[in-house]
């Protein structure tokens, strides 16, 4: 139990200082790609005096349905957007506010599950760790969790076209299991149809095949998707960075030195 | 090495192994929770999140 609260204690900084990084750069990066992508999301009705494609008598009578009284105040409200997915481009501070904090709560517990994830495979791994040796650690966590899921599945902003959302969320995981099970594999077995094996492994989600939306009919513009996988992408592997090299500082500081110094750890 | 520290690092290896898989577990869960349930209100709470870390969203 000891040494689990140790193991906790240095994922905690690790995923802490990671998040916090992480959550800075979103918000320069990411995260007003989301709110501009966000804006193609959204459905405006056609205004009740100007719509072109409704004439006729039964048209007439649907205009009249959608908005009684021809005041002002009804045609703000028929010209609202009116939102297909998700609560919406904020409109007030607080709003903004809101959905700034539990971006960050989320990323910090992002990067807490993702060090106790890296600090517990450390531990099982038994090699000595520190710093430098932690950000190559960080470099494997990007290329399993990141890029290698993002190789089938190009990260996607709002209102881009995807298959169900159930698959992609299984390719997605078998993705980042086969990668960092098979670089664990590479890195440190020494034998070779276990080589062979972590390579096919981390090769077998791909050679399968990610799911797809059976028509690229997404209404955000390409240009917007392809910053935002560059962006994405690069500030994670930000986070990796910190989240590897804290990790591995503090596995080497907080766990690794009383426990095991006497069984060759 | 003798029997009685074979003993002794046996036990401290399963202390090992116990202590992280609990974290694995533990790390696994909040992951869980932040990349992939589905109830709305955890998805609304973690959608820019998720977006910027290319989990599969909507």
């Amino acid at each position: 139990m000891d040494l689990f609260r140790r193991l906790f204690t240095a994922a905690l900084v690790a995923g802490v200082l990671s998040g916090t990084a992480a959550s800075v750069v979103q918000q320069v990066t990411t995260v007003p790609l989301i709110l501009e992508a966000e804006k193609y999301e959204v459905v405006t009705p056609p205004p009740v005096a100007a719509a072109p494609v409704m004439v006729g008598p039964v048209a007439q009578a649907a205009m009249a349905a959608l908005a009684p009284a021809p005041s002002d105040h009804a045609h703000h409200q028929a010209a609202a957007p009116v939102r297909e997915i998700g609560e919406g481009v904020p409109t007030t501070a607080e709003e903004a506010f809101q959905r700034l904090w539990t971006t960050v709560v989320a990323n910090l517990l992002a990067g807490v599950g993702y060090a106790l994830l890296i600090g517990g495979v450390m531990l099982l791994m038994g090699e000595r760790v520190d710093a430098r040796r932690g950000l190559l650690w960080g470099l494997g966590g990007f290329v399993a969790f990141s890029l290698a899921p993002a190789y089938g599945l190009p990260p996607e902003l709002p209102g881009m076209a995807g298959a169900d959302l159930e698959a992609r969320q299984l390719w997605w995981f078998a993705a980042a299991i086969c990668a960092a099970g098979g670089l664990l594999a590479v890195a440190f077995s020494r034998i070779p149809i276990i080589l062979a094996g972590g390579v096919l492994l981390a090769a077998l989600p791909h050679l399968v095949g990610a799911p797809h939306a059976e028509s690229a009919a997404g209404v955000v513009p390409p240009e917007l998707a392809a910053r935002f996988v560059a962006l994405s992408l690069g500030t994670a592997a930000l986070f990796w960075a910190v989240l590897g090299s804290v990790c591995g500082m503090m596995m080497s500081r907080v766990v690794g030195s009383d426990d095991h110094g006497d069984d060759g750890f | 090495m003798t029997s009685r520290s074979l003993r002794a690092s046996a036990a401290t290896s399963a202390r090992t192994a116990v202590a992280a898989f609990a974290a694995m577990l533990l790390g696994s869960f909040l992951l869980y929770g932040v990349g992939f349930a589905q109830p709305q209100q955890i998805h609304d709470a973690a959608h820019d999140a998720r977006h910027s870390f290319a989990f599969p969203c909507h």
